[in-house]
């Protein structure tokens, strides 16, 4: 008898042992759960900004935010000034490398010094290389959209700013000529950009003449749309080639058993009444 | 004052690399300067040698990156010096931050907040847990989760590359340890303080403990910033086994009384074998 009672004294104290240890567990899963939460949060709402330009030669932005380690040796090795990491307060993902061509564009380096330096390869040499030489003018940077509206030239006034600065004169930028039917006696000196040529440096957004770049240069993810394999240029062989990349899809529509004249009188869930 | 310098020489050592580094990659930036380029996440010494953040690639190979060989030897020299230096040589002898967790500290010692808050409230082992959580968002949303929110980069770019909101992250810091929670971020929330603890637990630097010349004035437990690695103050003399020590050698500094001093791991082992074998 008198062996028992400590016996029992001490199934009391692991109970109360197990049970403060399974509280400190449990404090531990929540205040990992909260800390979590807003961790979480804020990578996922940081990383959700598309609209950065980044350093030639980038990954895609989604194998970029992996791989960046954001040590800024492709910010010091740019003659220009042109790349900034992002501070607190820029509201792009932390110390990740940028530039905004309005400011300072990419002078398209032809030894591109910001690449090589990279040390995880976020800035992929190997996509700016072609026979084996470094080329910036294969780099894909961003693409140049127009907005015709401000754009001045489509008002029929004579400018050829962005042409003139464009590095990739004549084929990035091209100038078309049509007549200007309001005068009669004009020409329209408009200007197109060539996505297979633009690189996305952004001297033209730099040298466009209104008061915001009626020229700017867009991730191209964010320029282009994408046509998908269904579409293609009959006329065109290699275009051909890509409808074996087609899958197709079935798609079922449930036909209503109801009489065709019903639809006209029954408007049926569109009012609750 | 030469005595009050030569008192502290580990302090006034511990600065200059701090700031002197700082200098170092400031000057890559802003004068050209090719001795210490990029910043602590990766960097170049002397155009030649990589060193890379272990704690970032770990963080890129959870989220999925291809870790790139440059990388892989920056990193493996990083290891390699922390294991033997001291993993937590990184956050007392480089990191930015610590000059501010170190003003907190002074404060909070200077103004008796630690006779006040004698208990802290918090367990030293949130970093560790901090350190999962940073793989199991960097796998889960593809990025390296640790590396967007670290307030340490926050600074240490803020200083090489321009500071934007940066200093909130530092005046936050700074009021945490001040009021909240003594040593708080170093101590007990920074996961890289933790990463580095567990590289440091085979390092050779040790700090080491003489019991015999101990008179109990617990100066070294009042000044430490990892205050459960001192444990056998007063015991036995043994050396601080534990990775979370910095090797701030603070404890060091303060004993009048030789009581406490580096040592190279191995010798001391050596050292007690013989003596052994002797016996």
């Amino acid at each position: 008898m008198s062996n028992n009672i400590p016996e029992e004294n001490n199934k009391e104290e692991i109970a109360s042992t197990r049970r403060l240890f399974l509280l400190n567990m449990a404090r531990t899963v929540g205040l990992a759960g909260l800390g979590g939460l807003v961790w979480s949060a804020y990578v996922d709402e940081v990383t959700a900004s598309t609209l950065i330009l980044r350093p030639p030669g980038a990954l895609k932005e989604e194998d970029f935010l992996k791989t960046c380690i954001k040590c800024g040796m492709c910010v010091e090795a740019c003659p220009f000034d042109t790349l900034f990491l992002a501070k607190p307060g820029d509201n792009k993902p932390l110390g990740t490398p940028f530039f905004e061509p309005r400011k300072v564009p990419c002078y398209m380096c032809t030894d591109i010094p910001c690449v090589p330096v990279c040390p995880t390869g976020a800035l992929d040499e190997e996509s700016v290389t072609s026979d084996g030489k470094l080329d910036i003018e294969i780099s894909e940077m961003g693409l140049a959209v127009i907005d015709k509206e401000s754009c001045i030239a489509f008002w029929g006034i004579q400018c050829d700013a962005c042409y003139r600065a464009c590095p990739v004169l004549g084929k990035a930028i091209t100038v078309e000529y049509s007549k200007n039917e309001r005068t009669g006696k004009h020409a329209f000196m408009q200007p197109v950009v060539h996505s297979e040529f633009c690189t996305g440096c952004g001297l033209c957004e730099r040298a466009c003449v209104t008061e915001k770049a009626a020229i700017f240069v867009l991730p191209k993810e964010v320029a282009m749309g994408k046509v998908g394999d269904h579409y293609i240029k009959g006329w065109d062989e290699k275009d051909d080639d890509r409808v074996k990349n087609a899958k197709g899809a079935t798609t079922t529509t449930e036909l209503s058993k109801r009489s065709a004249l019903d639809s006209l009188n029954d408007s049926g869930s569109l009012f609750d009444d | 004052m030469i005595n009050f310098i030569i008192k502290r020489k580990y302090l006034f050592l511990r600065r200059f690399v701090q700031i002197g580094i700082m200098v170092l990659y400031f000057g890559a930036n802003a004068y050209g300067w090719n001795i210490l380029v990029g910043n602590l996440s990766s960097s170049v010494l002397f155009g030649v040698i990589p060193m890379s953040d272990p704690y970032a690639a770990l963080q890129m190979l959870a989220a999925g990156a291809t870790l790139a060989t440059d990388l892989l030897i920056g990193v493996g020299i990083v290891v390699l010096l922390y294991m033997f230096v001291g993993g937590r040589v990184f956050c007392s002898w480089v990191c930015p931050v610590n000059l501010i967790t170190d003003l907190s500290n002074y404060l909070r010692r200077k103004l008796g907040f630690n006779q006040i808050q004698k208990k802290q409230p918090a367990s030293r082992n949130i970093r560790y847990w901090v350190i999962v959580m940073s793989f199991v968002i960097s796998f889960a949303l593809g990025v390296t989760a640790f590396e967007f929110i670290s307030p340490i980069s926050m600074i240490h770019r803020g200083v090489i590359f321009g500071l934007g909101f940066g200093w909130a992250a530092m005046l936050i810091i700074f009021l945490f340890d001040l009021f909240v929670l003594k040593n708080g971020w170093c101590g007990h929330i920074c996961p890289l303080g933790g990463f580095y603890s567990l590289i440091g637990k085979f390092s050779f630097i040790r700090v080491h403990h003489n019991v015999d010349n101990c008179t109990e004035c617990m100066k070294c437990k009042e000044v430490c910033s990892e205050v459960q690695v001192l444990h056998m103050i007063t015991k036995e003399s043994i050396p601080v086994i534990s990775g979370e020590c910095t090797n701030c050698a603070r404890c060091i500094e303060v004993c009048d009384d030789d009581a406490l001093n580096f040592s190279i791991k191995k010798l001391i082992k050596n050292k007690e074998e013989s003596q052994n074998e002797i016996n």
